[in-house]
């Protein structure tokens, strides 16, 4: 006999039971031991059909295949680059994923990426010992120039970038900045001094905020006070803000 | 420290504004709170924005150098504790450390703000040491003129312990007399990165500096100690410009210690 230990969206805390029984699938954040479902991270619990879920509430990054994010190269090897992915484990940057350009043998890797360099790139394989590879093919995937980079809470990464974007083109419309915000919760921000620094508080503000109810309404109201320019409700475009 | 973020740092100084929007010769918050311990006979802290640093003073009767029979001993030694920034670790002095508890130590050396003739007891055999320990809570940049303002604000704060006849120091009790303490010189760090001079760095400007000029003055703008630091070299002009700006924010600080 199957039987839901708690409600959906409760706060739970690692080793809470969630479930009994065999009816209920375990998924991210919780294991099954015995015929008990239980949770191995602080979070909420999300129930989706007979799938137990836990949503972390904060926490570091975890590498995930077909992620976007921002990373900064750390080292220079034989044949590519090691970069830092903001989590435990670093990536390798191979050569034949780095550019579409051939590269001679023996070539000065520092020409294309120098250590301390920011990129955007995209997660290609996670092996089961956390050898990460990353990519630089694909749109979008480039070497960041200027501006600033500023560090979030992963985990606060959706609420950042909010409905098909919609919260990020917030914050670039508002403040004429460019801001870009990787899964693995590196963001860049470039525009004016001031316009830069409405952006960084606005993205602390979510950051800190994320979880109380109206935040959209909340961060319209908070731009348009700081930029002193109305912001005009639209469609959020899909084509753009994905990274 | 990569060289992009050196340029975004330098770019936005040209339009006039730093990374978290201040001027270049604003400082953060700055507050001092004294008697921070009860175990030291004077004590301070100083908060400038995040950075945080603690100094305890500590006196004892000790026989002087020989080389100055009638003088106190002052010593100053400041620990950057690993907590404190991911860049300091545990063990023997860094020297970053020993650099800010020698700048700290000859701004007060050179200012005779301790009248060191007053610390002694009887000539060549027993005098006061007055021990000065700065302690790094928080780096978020800036930790000379932290501790600088702190010792100041500690000295200030420090009173003689009891002494016996035999001159045995009775800790536990404190007495109302303060330390011969006649200035207050105060350091300020002007910190040149590309063409601009700033005070009060965070540590991303502290990194992307070229130099530094660590200047002493006291109330009269009298300059009593200076330290340059960083890799590049500084024109007499920028010295010039660096001493005006450090000795006009001193008077800033200064405000702070009443």
């Amino acid at each position: 006999m199957s039987e839901l230990k708690i409600k959906n969206k409760d706060v739970v805390v690692p080793g809470e039971i969630l479930a009994t029984g065999m009816e209920f699938l375990p998924s991210y954040g919780t294991y099954r031991e015995g015929d008990k479902i239980q949770a191995n991270r602080l979070g909420l619990v999300q129930l989706e059909g007979k799938v137990l879920k836990i949503i972390p509430l904060s926490g570091t990054y975890i590498p995930k295949r077909g992620d976007t994010v921002i990373a900064q190269v750390e080292e220079i090897l034989m044949s590519g680059w090691r970069a830092d992915l903001n989590c435990a484990y670093s990536a390798v940057l191979g050569l034949k994923d780095a550019t579409s350009e051939f590269i001679q043998k023996g070539a000065d890797l520092t020409h294309y990426f120098q250590i301390g360099d920011y990129i955007v790139t995209k997660i290609v394989n996670v092996t089961t010992q956390n050898l990460i590879d990353i990519s630089m093919k694909g749109p979008g995937l480039k070497r960041i120039r200027g501006g600033r980079i500023i560090k979030v809470d992963p985990y606060k990464v959706p609420r950042i970038i909010g409905k098909q974007g919609s919260m990020v083109s917030m914050i670039k419309t508002s403040t004429d900045c460019r801001v870009m915000v990787g899964q693995n919760g590196v963001a860049w921000i470039q525009g004016e001094p001031k316009s830069e620094i409405i952006a960084e508080e606005a993205i602390r503000k979510i950051e800190s905020e994320s979880h109380i109810a109206g935040l959209t309404d909340r961060m319209k109201k908070y731009l348009e006070d700081k930029t002193g320019k109305k912001i005009e409700d639209r469609e959020p475009r899909s084509d753009t803000n994905a990274v | 420290m990569s060289n992009d973020l050196r340029t975004h740092i330098i770019e936005t100084l040209e339009k006039g504004a730093r990374l978290d929007g201040r001027k270049a010769d604003e400082y953060r918050n700055v507050e001092v709170t004294y008697s921070v311990t009860k175990n030291a006979e004077g004590s301070a802290k100083v908060v400038i924005g995040d950075t945080e640093v603690i100094v305890g003073v500590k006196l004892a009767i000790e026989t002087p150098y020989p080389d100055t029979p009638d003088n106190g001993n002052l010593m100053v030694n400041a620990e950057l504790l690993p907590l404190s920034s991911p860049n300091f670790d545990p063990g023997p002095p860094s020297i970053q450390a020993i650099e800010i508890a020698r700048v700290v130590d000859r701004g007060i050396r050179e200012s005779k703000a301790i009248d060191t003739k007053k610390l002694c007891i009887k000539k060549a055999e027993k005098v006061w040491s007055v021990m000065i320990d700065i302690i790094s809570i928080n780096d978020d940049g800036n930790l000379f003129d932290a501790a600088s303002l702190a010792t100041i604000a500690a000295l200030k704060d420090t009173k003689f312990p009891k002494v016996s006849k035999d001159h045995e120091i009775d800790y536990k009790t404190k007495t109302k007399d303060s330390l011969p303490l006649s200035k207050e010189p105060i350091e300020v760090t002007v910190w040149k990165v590309g063409d601009h001079l700033i005070v009060d760095p965070t540590p991303d400007e502290e990194k992307g500096s070229d130099g530094r000029l660590t200047t002493a003055s006291l109330s009269d703008k009298e300059l009593c100690a200076m330290q340059k630091g960083g890799d590049f070299p500084l024109t007499s002009d920028e010295i010039g410009k660096m001493v005006d700006l450090a000795t006009k924010k001193a008077q800033d600080l200064r405000s702070k210690l009443s």
